[in-house]
């Protein structure tokens, strides 16, 4: 199991010992096996320096779900995500304790390399931020570099099966040679999608995709993500809690570094348990 | 009741609707009171001004509908709120409901005053009793969104359902004694079937309020009393019970 490539294999679930922290999410009751888990983070604790930024948090990723991390600015919930991709560790300061897996696999292992690794787990960031490459080039830059296809056909259809995907080749059937700066936010930003699915990963995490697009691209991004499910396990950052409502199962509520409460979406905003988290859906943060 | 909202405007908009739900059941109350007073002591002045109360009454009803109308298009209420929106909008109207069947009782005791008195009115009373303390009970557990106190109201519908079974077998035997009673019975038989529908409505407004406060609905169900339905006009001298 050291040799990195198997990192591009997706093993197959294991049913572990470990405790589940994923709840069961109110339409899965009953009828519907629940869905399997493909990351689970264990006891993780991040640190910048000195300061400890997140608590003991337990969360479960479970496939083909949207899981949405909310809470207010400060509260852990970026931080948190970017653990799962290991973007924290281009900060220097930043130590992060507790375990993480993908697919039982403890992606903070001295076998795994953190290239194949954010392949698998790919990221969507707040700003839409495409290279400075044509259309086409945007997509077609991650398949050539990982290898998955090299010569023209092939790459072609990578990239028209991404943009299909991301919901964007309609659009831009008629200008790929043009720059991907060239398109509106919104686009761009399903341009971003399309890069990140165009490695074939398996889990997508986005922080707060939609908080620099108007509303009608945040509801053409969030009929995307709700499409995108049904390939992908997702991960979403937002400050929008109504966003969080509309395309999630599993909300997370985070609080001065501390997971308060991990429950179906539904639940969530009906009934929460928590008071904090009450008052914070609520609008009544003092 | 939880902390303020961040905005304060919106914490104005539900105390709003939350008073206008205690004016409307304030109004229910006196109405109630004041259909049976008009019956006992046959003043048909009294029984019109229920009749006229119940004006008010929609127009607070129609005052709710559209305050909670506008906080959900334009707070998008969650959680809590939410469900004290929704509960506000069944709450008014059952209300409004029970001050219908309370304007029904003041018609009727008009229309009773024209026959031959019968001395039963302190029958009603002792219903209308116990139901106007369920209403003023359930409202106060809405104000303080107190479960307990709603689920005691809750329970305690079943003495009202019980004193309408009685008073029915009591008016069916007044009838087969002196037929020129009947129509006179009628009318009380409608109006203790009226105060006993404000009853089930009180326990509607307290299950209401058991979901406010706990989230989930009241999955207990609740002890039916009224037996009447299955009384056969056979059943002369019977008890209706089983």
């Amino acid at each position: 199991m050291t040799d990195d490539t198997d990192g591009m294999v997706s093993l197959m679930m294991e049913e572990a010992g470990a405790p589940a922290a994923v709840p069961a999410a109110a339409d899965d009751a009953g009828t519907e096996a629940p869905a399997p888990i493909r990351m689970r983070a264990r006891d993780v604790n991040v640190f910048y320096a000195d300061k400890q930024a997140l608590f003991d948090v337990d969360i479960d990723l479970a496939q083909n779900k949207v899981t949405a991390l909310i809470g207010p600015s400060g509260c852990g919930k970026s931080t948190f995500i970017r653990c799962l991709n290991r973007m924290n560790d281009i900060i220097d300061i930043c130590r992060v304790t507790g375990s993480i897996t993908l697919d039982d696999r403890d992606i903070y292992g001295r076998d795994i390399d953190v290239v194949q690794l954010r392949a698998r787990v790919g990221m969507v960031f707040q700003k839409p931020n495409p290279f400075p490459k044509s259309i086409y080039e945007n997509v077609a830059y991650g398949p050539r570099i990982h290898g998955l296809a090299r010569k023209g056909r092939e790459l072609d259809d990578v990239v028209e099966h991404s943009l299909r995907r991301a919901g964007l080749f309609d659009e831009v059937s008629d200008r790929l040679q043009q720059p991907g700066t060239s398109l509106s936010g919104g686009q761009q930003q399903r341009l971003c999608i399309a890069r990140a699915i165009a490695i074939s990963p398996e889990v997508i995490l986005m922080d707060e995709p939609c908080s620099a697009l108007d509303p009608i691209a945040t509801a053409k991004v969030e009929e995307l993500i709700d499409e995108l499910r049904e390939h992908y396990t997702i991960a979403i950052v937002t400050h929008n809690m109504q966003q969080a409502a509309r395309v999630s199962q599993f909300t997370a509520f985070f609080h001065l570094g501390e997971l308060v409460e991990f429950e179906a979406t539904e639940q969530i905003f009906t009934n929460p348990h928590d008071q904090r988290t009450q008052d914070y859906i609520t609008g009544r943060f003092g | 009741m939880a902390a303020e909202h961040t905005v304060k405007a919106y914490d104005e908009e539900l105390d709003r609707m939350n008073n206008a739900i205690l004016e409307m059941g304030g109004i229910v109350e006196q109405q109630l009171a004041a259909s049976i007073a008009s019956l006992a002591r046959r003043d048909d002045e009294l029984a019109s001004s229920v009749i006229t109360e119940d004006k008010r009454v929609d127009a607070l009803e129609s005052e709710i509908d559209q305050l909670a109308v506008r906080i959900l298009a334009l707070r998008q209420p969650v959680a809590v709120d939410l469900r004290v929106i929704t509960a506000s909008l069944k709450v008014a109207s059952d209300l409004e409901r029970m001050g219908d069947y309370a304007a029904n009782v003041a018609k009727r005791s008009i229309a009773i005053q024209e026959i031959d008195p019968i001395r039963l009115t302190h029958a009603i009373s002792r219903m209308a009793g116990i139901t106007q303390g369920m209403i003023k009970d359930v409202l106060d557990s809405f104000r303080d969104r107190d479960v307990e106190r709603a689920m005691a109201v809750w329970r305690r519908d079943e003495d009202v359902d019980e004193s309408y079974n009685s008073l029915f077998r009591e008016l069916l035997t007044y009838m087969m004694e002196d037929p020129r009673r009947i129509t006179a019975c009628t009318h009380l038989l409608f109006i203790a079937k009226n105060i006993e529908r404000i009853g089930d409505h009180a326990t509607n407004i307290a299950e209401t309020v058991s979901y406010v406060v706990t989230g989930t609905p009241v999955e207990e169900e609740r002890p039916k009393g009224d037996v009447t339905s299955f009384h056969q006009a056979s059943d002369e001298t019977e008890a209706t019970a089983p």
